[in-house]
């Protein structure tokens, strides 16, 4: 409360600043904020609405006065989902734009190709991409707002292991979301000293797996499974799963939450169980619950701003954006050093992922338990825990 | 056991009967042409997608599959017009790099057009799904094979019955001999590729309703569909239809007994070694040289 009361005073007072100073203000620098997404190409799904969160509060925060005073300027470029191109902007965005902070990387390709050339430049840097190794082990001036699928596997299995099931098959794409999904499954698996008793594959431009899953079928032993995939593959391994009658419980990771999956998968979904972002079901988290109010405003004004739907992976942008401005506050410059420290020690952020407590152990911040488990009902999802 | 394998046997089938209607659309553009068109599995696409979109405008299945249809059998037309017939008396490769390029620019229009999600289309009769003898089969899957085999029935009459696939055959054979007989031989080219447009639309309508549509999955069944082509023998329909179905077959039981993981290796050395041993594939036909 007493933090809040500061903080708002400290806002206060910035904006009387900015109004004394408005013969400076003008002249005062932008804030730069730099960033490279995807925006076209096949990971354009991930960096559009991205893009679109960037655009939109960088808009609202500089008409509501800005950061310190001074205006947010964003500077971006389209990585088309290519790595090394990446890396080039990236370079562009330290050496000529010389931004601030950079806020961007849609795929774990893109960040991981650009993190050697932003740690030795020395930018914070908030990536918005999934895997593990960005933030693992930790690397002085990366961060990233996604939970891994490390957390995933883990919010899934202790899932199952609340409804006693401790031996399960394992169906993954063999692209880089499902194998990365596959590993981390088997070592939490090892770890909760679950057992995976069947672990096949698919690829990713496969249309049928009733064979593998035909496999998993006769595997004696099985009580559950989990499939690990992106895309459509795991929208027809739902419909084969209840083509083929099986009964078992069954299990499918954040890579296709979204409502175009219930589209696809139709009734054979009914049933299924996933770990999400509260975003998918904003109106059924319970009051007290602190997210709610933010993944609401967050949905109303995206919806409202962009006449699209809503997606977790534009939330990833609005937590990395809300994340650097806040850091920026507290550090109260845009000093590279004091707002890399201020991000590191950030505690109890609302975001739409989840709350976000950072260390200089965990720059990601989150925990399993910011992903919901909902089970599809009636083509709808519903939240379960 | 007998399940299992049935289960792994009605998986391989169905996949391979689409990959023998895609090949035979290769086949027949082959047979008139010598042209590999890599457009094929673009064909396929628009039959999927013309298809949902227009139901999706609330235009009646029967009457959205007929436009479907229509519309990939003039884009077979114009293909041949505005891309293949310009460029007259080019090597065969060049007119292959063509097909290439217009199957880019097909599906960056279909992308533009329709946009980058995947569709659903429902099933043509009921959702559930056979047992027979503890495997499952997709009712779906009937009407691809019912669907396949009509058609291959149907191509295999015009061939042999009718004057004007007659005249498609004797263009492929000898493209100067047929002119002098008095064959016009652009029109014949310009029906082979609309016929194989037609073909592709409607195996693309059939198997919607299982592997789902989206404007690229053109690129994916399109290249399986060749491969089936090539080990049937390219040209030959018995090849394509014979090529198309071990294919899947062999996909499936390597997937369900081997290991998932060497499902496309499997395939790909069956593929090795039946054109190491007969590099005409099963069913190619022998080539004379003309001296």
């Amino acid at each position: 409360m007493f933090k809040t009361v500061i903080r708002r005073a400290g806002k206060c007072a910035a904006v009387a600043a900015a109004g004394l100073m408005m013969m400076s203000a003008q002249a005062a620098e932008p804030i730069k904020i730099g960033s490279f997404l995807s925006v076209t190409g096949p990971a354009s799904f991930l960096g559009d609405p991205e893009l679109k969160t960037l655009e939109m509060y960088v808009e609202k925060i500089n008409e509501e006065g800005g950061v310190l005073g001074r205006q947010l300027e964003l500077i971006h470029y389209d990585d088309v989902g290519n790595a090394s191109s990446a890396r080039n902007f990236a370079s562009r965005l330290i050496r000529s734009d010389q931004v601030d902070i950079i806020v961007g990387g849609s795929t774990t390709g893109a960040t991981m190709a650009a993190v050697p050339l932003i740690e030795q430049a020395e930018v914070p840097f908030i990536s918005l991409a999934g895997a593990v190794v960005i933030t693992n082990p930790v690397k002085k001036w990366v961060f990233k707002t996604p939970q891994t699928d490390r957390m995933a596997a883990e919010r899934i299995l202790t899932d199952m292991k609340d409804r006693g099931i401790t031996k399960f098959g394992l169906i993954s794409g063999t692209g880089g979301f499902g194998s990365s999904g596959r590993t981390q499954t088997l070592e939490v698996a090892e770890a909760m000293g679950m057992e995976v008793v069947a672990d096949v594959t698919y690829s990713g431009s496969d249309t049928d797996m009733t064979a593998q899953l035909t496999n998993i079928r006769n595997t004696s032993g099985v009580e559950a499974v989990l499939n690990f995939g992106f895309g459509q593959g795991p929208a027809i391994v739902t419909r084969n799963y209840a083509q083929l009658g099986m009964e078992l419980p069954f299990y499918q990771s954040h890579g296709v939450a979204s409502d175009s999956f219930l589209e696809l998968a139709g009734s054979a979904a009914n049933g299924l169980r996933l770990p999400a972002s509260p975003l998918l079901v904003p109106d059924s988290l319970p009051d007290d619950d602190p997210q709610k109010e933010v993944v609401q405003n967050y949905k109303a004004e995206y919806e409202a701003r962009w006449d699209s739907k809503v997606s977790t992976f534009g939330a990833y942008a609005y937590d990395g954006l809300m994340l650097a401005v806040r850091a920026m506050e507290e550090a109260g410059s845009t000093d590279p050093e004091a707002v890399r420290n201020a991000l590191e020690n950030i505690q109890g952020y609302v975001g739409v992922t989840g709350v976000f407590n950072m260390s200089p152990e965990d720059h990601n911040g989150l925990d399993p338990e910011s992903f919901r488990i909902l089970e599809v009902q009636n083509g709808e999802w519903k939240l379960i825990d | 056991m007998l399940a299992e394998f049935l289960q792994y046997l009605f998986t391989g089938i169905t996949i391979g009967a689409t990959y023998a209607l895609i090949a035979l659309g290769f086949t027949l553009i082959y047979n008139a042409s010598h042209v590999i068109n890599f457009a094929q599995g673009e064909f396929l696409m628009i039959g999927g997608m013309a298809t949902v979109s227009l139901t999706a405008m609330g235009v009646p299945m029967i009457l959205a599959v007929v436009l479907a249809v229509v519309l990939a059998g003039i884009l077979g037309i114009a293909l041949q017009r505005f891309a293949i017939a310009p460029a007259k008396q080019a090597d065969v490769v060049t007119l292959i790099i063509i097909t290439i390029g217009a199957s880019i620019f097909i599906r960056g229009i279909a992308q533009v057009v329709w946009g980058k999600e995947y569709h659903v289309m429902q099933n043509f009769s009921s959702d559930q799904p056979i047992e027979v003898f503890g495997a499952v089969l997709n009712s779906q899957s009937l009407w691809v094979l019912g669907i396949g085999a009509i058609l291959v029935v149907g191509l295999v009459l015009f061939f042999t019955k009718t004057l004007i696939g007659k005249a498609i055959l004797a263009t492929s054979m000898n493209k100067e001999a047929a002119r002098l007989v008095g064959i016009r031989t652009q029109m014949v080219l310009m029906l082979a590729f609309m016929v194989s447009a037609l073909l592709g639309s409607v195996a693309g309508i059939v198997v919607a309703p299982i592997t789902f549509t989206s404007y690229d999955i053109g690129i994916i069944l399109g290249l399986k569909g060749f491969v089936a082509a090539a080990i049937g023998g390219l040209g030959s329909g018995v090849g394509a239809v014979v090529g198309g179905l071990s294919l899947g077959i062999v996909e499936a039981m390597a997937a369900g007994y081997i290991s998932s993981d060497y499902k496309d290796a499997v395939a790909f050395s069956m593929i090795l070694l039946v054109l190491f041993f007969m590099p005409r594939g099963l069913f190619g036909a022998k080539v004379v040289e003309r001296v």
